[in-house]
């Protein structure tokens, strides 16, 4: 069972506008992989150095992943991802 | 342009006074298309800070879950600046990640907490490009 990954205005560049795709894997940096497999360039724009950017939240199942294990968060069919950016600034 | 109507403009101003000096920030949003800020929401400023502002992770989606939900989306995203002008920051400009919203910045830079005119200013924001938008303050918004 796939994994629906909710993709924000700024990143539907890469997937075609629309506004949710599926996914697979069992952790969050698999199926970020699957996505970058799918739509090239959206593994970037997540992902700094190895780990989450700072500015962009990721939620699995409405639970921010930092508090869950990011990158390594165990992920199940059926889940739903959210991909917000941060609304902050200076 | 933007077009805000008068309660909501107070709104806003009022929230940058309260909470000066550290920047408050917040939305409002509309129906989804139709560039109608409509609903005025408040967010904490998750940095409380004078020089930074984030809405809280888990505040940030309970605002876009409902915002699907009645089918909105942000129509203005603000926050305001306590020390200097009410211009997007460098900041500002690479954290913004709604092009479709009109960012408003307002100055309290002046009066503080205290009654007294503010710098309210609005910009959109895409790809890096800052490009000042004129700002209409109506009685009631026209109906759609």
């Amino acid at each position: 069972m796939a994994i629906e990954v909710r993709i924000p205005t700024i990143l539907r560049t890469y997937t075609g506008g629309e506004k949710a795709v599926d996914a697979t894997g069992g952790t969050l940096s698999a199926v970020i992989d699957d996505l970058e497999g799918n739509h090239p360039g959206i593994k970037e724009r997540l992902i700094d150095n190895g780990d989450l950017r700072r500015f962009i939240n990721i939620y699995v199942n409405d639970e921010d992943v930092r508090f869950i294990g990011g990158l390594e968060a165990e992920l199940k069919g059926g889940d739903q991802i959210v991909v917000l950016p941060a609304v902050a600034g200076g | 342009m933007l077009t805000i109507d008068q309660t909501t403009y107070d709104g806003i101003v009022a929230h940058a006074k309260r909470d000066h000096p550290d920047e408050a920030c917040g939305i409002v949003s509309g129906p989804e298309g139709s560039d109608r800020p409509v609903r005025l929401v408040e967010m904490v400023n998750a940095a409380g800070s004078p020089t930074f502002y984030e809405f809280d992770s888990t505040e940030l989606l309970d605002l876009y879950k409902k915002m699907w939900d009645n089918d909105e989306e942000p129509v203005v995203i603000y926050h305001s600046h306590t020390a200097t002008e009410a211009y997007p920051s460098v900041t500002d400009i690479g954290l913004a990640s709604e092009p479709g919203a009109h960012y408003v910045l307002v100055s309290t830079r002046e009066h503080g907490n205290n009654d007294g005119p503010v710098e309210f200013r609005s910009y959109r924001i895409v790809d890096g490009e800052v490009t000042e938008e004129e700002v209409a303050v109506v009685a009631t918004l026209p109906t759609p």
